[in-house]
């Protein structure tokens, strides 16, 4: 037997003690992305959030006209450092439709009072029911729906300022 | 390490926890269903579905209230008839076979039941050819003797 053969077991345990060692050191949470894009959001219908937007319910995406879905909440910090972006989206002329997870009224309210109301409408999503039928795991996140109601992409955590170009060009490519 | 990572973002994350639960949990997050044989049956399944935000954990055994709201979706859809395996398949719809802990034969998962087999196989047809050359060995050092 050639000597390099002899030392054939002990690579192989080597990589496979790499293999391992990779598995348990590298982070073990991963973002969770929705098997729902290119699929049309499932039908909902939720009561209002606030007293001064009017529900949501899926129909209000099929209009013809790509919007953005974003998921939110007042108790969500990462919503705070994005709520300037989702303004500057507004102000670049996206319509912006939001869904309130477990959320109380007068906390939403008083969320938006503080940073900024960019919504169209918005739903309260009080049993995360909408949060599951679209494949979202967590807060924010931020889909973009074509104007036939159809899924088009995902954001996934808070929108930076170098997020906005880019959801921009999505709502683009969904005309 | 998991449990460790979960733990500080838990202590970390309190004031937003509490914040969160502000709102009451979903009806059926912590109650069971009036029917002994549908909540075993959602049990069952609820032990098999991974948390999407403590993701070391099944739902059945996590108390962020995300999985609460998920306990009360598989509660609900049992009460209302629906199948464990239906229930299931609406989840993998949406967030892929991840969110289960009982894989399914796929495209992408049959090596998990073909490896074994495979490695059976192999180990069979390597241990026949050491049985046969020991056997030969044995039988020519029996006739050894019997010469000897």
């Amino acid at each position: 037997m050639t000597s390099w053969k002899l030392w054939l077991p002990f690579a192989l345990f080597l990589a496979f003690f790499g293999l391992v060692a990779s598995g348990l050191l590298s982070p073990s949470d991963q973002t969770i992305e929705s098997k729902m894009i290119g699929k049309p959001l499932p039908a909902f219908d939720l009561p209002p959030a606030v007293t001064d937007r009017p529900a949501l319910s899926a129909a209000d995406f099929a209009t013809g006209e790509p919007k953005l879905l974003n998921i939110f909440a007042s108790w969500c910090v990462p919503c705070i450092a994005e709520a300037p972006h989702l303004q500057a989206l507004a102000d670049a002329g996206a319509t912006i439709n939001g869904v309130a997870i477990r959320d109380k009224p007068e906390d939403i309210a008083a969320f938006l009072a503080r940073n900024g109301n960019p919504y169209t409408k918005i739903g309260a999503d009080n049993l995360s029911s909408v949060q599951l039928e679209i494949g979202s795991s967590g807060v924010p996140e931020t889909f973009v729906v074509d104007g036939k109601g159809v899924i088009t992409y995902q954001h996934i955590g808070d929108i930076r300022a170098s997020d906005v170009p880019l959801l921009l060009e999505k709502l683009e490519e969904a005309q | 390490m998991r449990i460790l990572f979960c733990m500080t973002l838990l202590l970390g994350m309190t004031g937003i926890a509490s914040a969160q639960q502000s709102m009451p949990p979903a009806p059926y997050a912590y109650q069971q269903l009036d029917d002994p044989a549908q909540e075993a049956e959602a049990k069952a399944l609820m032990e098999t579905l991974r948390c999407l935000k403590c993701q070391s954990q099944s739902i059945a055994d996590s108390d962020a209230p995300m999985a609460g709201d998920m306990r009360h979706q598989v509660r609900t859809r049992i009460a209302a008839g629906d199948d464990p395996e239906a229930v299931r398949a609406w989840l993998v719809e949406r967030y892929g076979d991840w969110v289960s802990y009982a894989p399914s034969v796929s495209a992408m998962t049959w090596p998990l039941w073909a490896a074994p087999l495979a490695l059976l196989v192999l180990a069979v047809f390597l241990m026949r050819g050491r049985f046969r050359r020991s056997n030969a060995q044995g039988s020519a050092n029996a006739q050894d003797g019997e010469q000897g």
